[in-house]
């Protein structure tokens, strides 16, 4: 669900479910003392929830590119589903694992829409990065933009190479 | 009386491309017997051990092995394929990549018992290689540590499903020697699916042959394939290439031959027909063959094993 709804509409939800007007918001409020709305622990739940299909889609394709007999071997082994998970598949599909992680990852940096909403932009505690180069722009700082927008293409790019690299070498692991 | 120790009779409805066929099977296998399913492709041999190891759920019917029920479709029990005392050796092997020959015979068992490990590595020739992953392994290697892994959990039942494929003929005997001392060793009764016909009279002491989803024959290899297999004639298999008055060219086994027949014979042939040639095989001459000649037909046979699929032999049953 959280891939296909607009990023500002899961983070209005999100803000309203966190605001302590309301019985979530108020019961995280009252019984844990934790307020998530405008805080850097809300955005990260928040950045969590909409960027975790991202991880279960590459979990998904990890297990279903994987032969079959693999888990039926395990299984007239004699060895139980979560022991077959844990020690035969995903030890098996770490390029799937590697690349979720990754892409998660990067996604999570460049988030825009839901960041805004739940954290509020506030300096030193939920601007980040992102948010940071549209701030400088409207506030006509572009030097300012240009190095944060600078920081973001260089570590995304060294995020993409670093998958590339890494998979290469378990792609050459022979496939059975 | 021989100790029975699978009684089984399921029924299961095979999805294939074309039809749907029924399997329907009832037989009896005595304790440590090594019993051989033959049949073509598609006619359910996979399915059949699939449902003795508990992979693939018959529509109806029972399992019983010793006194044990495996799966009774009236009493609704089906034991996991985890609790069935089986040992199963894949056709792709489905061995692990992330695991080193010895960790799959240590993960195989139920309690860590390194002696049992290092005998089956003896056994299976692998005692060198026990630090190597799967794809640094050849492709007998490949299939040793599948038998062995199979065999790491001292099973009850042994279940192979044409364990021997995809090797060469050269392997493909070795190994066959291979599995049934470790059929002796190890004292599991052990099921086999095959095509081969030699495969089966060299390993197997009953046969069953499977066609259209019934068991059409069962015995001994000797007497289930006496009638047609073994009798003084010799059959080549060969395609017509082509027709000159009474001579046939005709292709056997990638040797191209000449054969005069008279015209009656040939009346009702055409260019590209696929024909079966008897031989008698009385008086024939033999002779040794050398160590050139040897090689160059073992290149020949690796050559029809690729092309198997389109050669003329694999259309035979």
């Amino acid at each position: 669900m959280p891939l296909v709804l607009p990023p500002s509409v899961l983070g209005f939800y999100l803000l309203i479910a966190f605001s302590p007007n309301y019985w979530f918001g108020n019961f995280l409020d009252q019984y844990f003392d934790i307020r998530l709305a405008f805080s850097f622990t809300g955005i990260l739940i928040g950045s969590i929830i909409f960027n975790l299909p991202f991880m279960v889609n590459s979990i998904q394709n990890g297990f279903s590119n994987l032969p079959v007999s693999l888990k039926d071997a395990s299984f007239t082994l004699g060895k139980s589903r979560l022991t077959t998970v844990f020690r035969v598949l995903l030890p098996n599909m770490k390029p799937a694992l590697l690349t979720g992680v990754c892409l998660t990852f990067a996604h999570t940096i460049g988030e825009f829409g839901v960041i805004l909403m739940i954290g509020g932009n506030i300096p030193g505690k939920t601007r980040v990065a992102a948010l940071a180069v549209y701030d400088e722009v409207q506030a006509l700082n572009f030097d300012t933009a240009n190095k944060y927008a600078v920081f973001l293409f260089l570590f995304s790019f060294i995020v993409l190479l670093f998958i590339y690299s890494v998979n290469r070498e378990y792609l050459k692991w022979k496939k059975f | 009386m021989e100790e029975i120790l699978i009684e089984l009779h399921v029924r299961k409805t095979i999805h294939t491309t074309n039809v749907d066929e029924i399997l329907d099977v009832n037989i009896k296998i005595p304790k440590y017997g090594f019993v051989t399913f033959f049949g073509k492709s598609g006619v359910g041999k996979t399915t059949l051990l699939r449902i003795i190891a508990g992979l693939t759920k018959p529509d109806s019917g029972y399992i019983k092995v010793g006194n044990e029920i495996w799966f009774d479709s009236t009493k609704k029990i089906n034991i996991k394929p985890q609790q069935r005392n089986i040992g199963f050796v894949f056709q792709d092997y489905a061995l692990f990549p992330n695991m080193t020959v010895k960790e799959h015979l240590l993960y195989a068992q139920p309690q860590k018992e390194t002696k049992y490990v290092s005998e089956l590595l003896d056994v299976f020739h692998l005692k060198g290689l026990c630090q190597r992953k799967p794809d640094k392994l050849s492709g007998g290697q490949q299939q040793r540590l599948a038998v062995a892994r199979a065999l790491a959990r001292k099973p009850q039942i042994l279940l192979l499903d044409e364990p021997l494929s995809a090797l060469d003929s050269e392997t493909r005997q070795l190994l066959q020697h291979e599995i049934i001392q470790a059929h002796k060793n190890f004292h599991a009764t052990t099921l086999l699916v095959s095509h081969d016909i030699n495969e089966v009279f060299k390993l197997s002491d009953f046969v069953y042959i499977i066609e259209n989803g019934k068991i059409q024959k069962q015995g001994n290899p000797d007497d289930v394939f006496n009638s047609t297999r073994l009798t003084t004639n010799i059959q080549l298999a060969g395609q017509i290439l082509n027709i000159e008055k009474n001579v046939l060219t005709v292709s056997i086994n990638n040797t191209v031959t000449e054969i005069i027949t008279t015209e009656d014979e040939i009346s009702n042939l055409k260019v590209n027909d696929k024909i079966l040639i008897t031989v008698k095989a009385t008086n024939p001459v033999i002779r040794k063959l050398t160590d050139t000649e040897n090689l160059q037909i073992n290149e020949k046979l690796k050559c029809v094993e690729a092309a198997q699929s389109d050669h003329p032999l694999a259309s035979l049953p």
